[in-house]
């Protein structure tokens, strides 16, 4: 009974949030609207996720969220620093290859989401079955330890949230 | 007012204003296209960051009420900014990039713009 009007507990709850969040006022009339979408829209759109990802541990999320938080600092300043002090011709781009481990799609988006959200480093392509990540670094001289850092910092921890 | 908050939302409001100049300025200096993709990237995170961090406090210490709208523009950024740049990046691959530039995939198939895909799903 629960699990009817509860499809997807999580997106009521980002839905009820979000909407509370847009209309920036706590009313009980705003939380019972918040509800009703957070009731109505899961519902509704139950037949674009039939095979949803379980999210197995919470609270590695929140590791993970704040790790990625921490790298983007840090890889700002990094990046801020060539861009104001490399000559062009130091700057040594290159492509490289990350094989992955990931099989979900979702869990793959978060990871080319989080590679291009920590500056140094945009995700650019996935191989034609989806097993390797295709990523430009802006400046490295050592392409296998980006690979090697992507994989040990963002996608193992990925892969104890989705699998 | 509080001279210390003050202080503070200057603090935030001026180091988001260096980082977005630094980005911006990326964009003239940087030579490749896909060099140049990286700056905007950052203007995002740490200079709107910065910008919203400062409006949080205004709002909290300042006003005394709490805003949830900064929190939202941060998810949204999140959730827009690398899909963005993941179209740009492809669209100039696609135009630009020939398959003996780039590294091989250490797998059965190439990257997605020159192989097709395998029939069956890959995650099912």
């Amino acid at each position: 009974m629960l699990g009817r009007i509860f499809p997807h507990p999580l997106l009521s709850l980002t839905l009820t949030l979000v909407w509370l969040g847009l209309v920036n006022k706590l009313t009980p009339g705003n939380l019972v609207l918040g509800l009703v979408m957070g009731i109505v829209v899961p519902v509704m759109t139950a037949p674009y996720w039939p095979n949803r990802p379980r999210i197995r541990r919470p609270l590695r999320v929140v590791e993970y969220m704040l790790v990625v938080v921490w790298d983007i600092l840090v890889a700002n300043v990094q990046v801020a620093m060539i861009i104001l002090f490399k000559r062009n011709e130091n700057i040594h781009s290159k492509w490289i290859s990350v094989p992955l481990d990931l099989t979900s799609a979702e869990a793959i988006t978060v990871l080319a989401g989080t590679i291009t959200m920590t500056p140094g480093t945009v995700s650019s392509m996935l191989s034609a079955d989806g097993g390797s990540i295709l990523v430009h670094a802006l400046h490295t001289d050592d392409p296998d330890g980006v690979r090697d850092q992507i994989k040990a910092r963002y996608e193992r921890r990925l892969k104890e949230i989705f699998q | 007012m509080d001279i210390l908050a003050e202080l503070v939302i200057a603090l935030f409001l001026v180091v988001s204003g260096i980082f977005g100049l630094v980005g911006s300025f990326g964009m003239i200096k940087l030579r490749e296209t896909m060099q140049r993709l990286h700056a905007p990237t950052k203007a995002t995170t740490l200079g709107v960051g910065g910008v919203l961090i400062a409006s949080m406090l205004y709002f909290v210490v300042v006003k005394g009420s709490f805003s949830f709208h900064e929190l939202l523009i941060t998810l949204f950024l999140f959730l827009t900014a690398p899909i963005t740049a993941n179209f740009i990046a492809k669209t100039f691959l696609q135009a630009h990039a020939r398959e003996s530039d780039l590294p091989s995939t250490e797998r059965s198939h190439g990257w997605a713009l020159f192989d097709d895909a395998p029939s069956e799903k890959p995650d099912a």
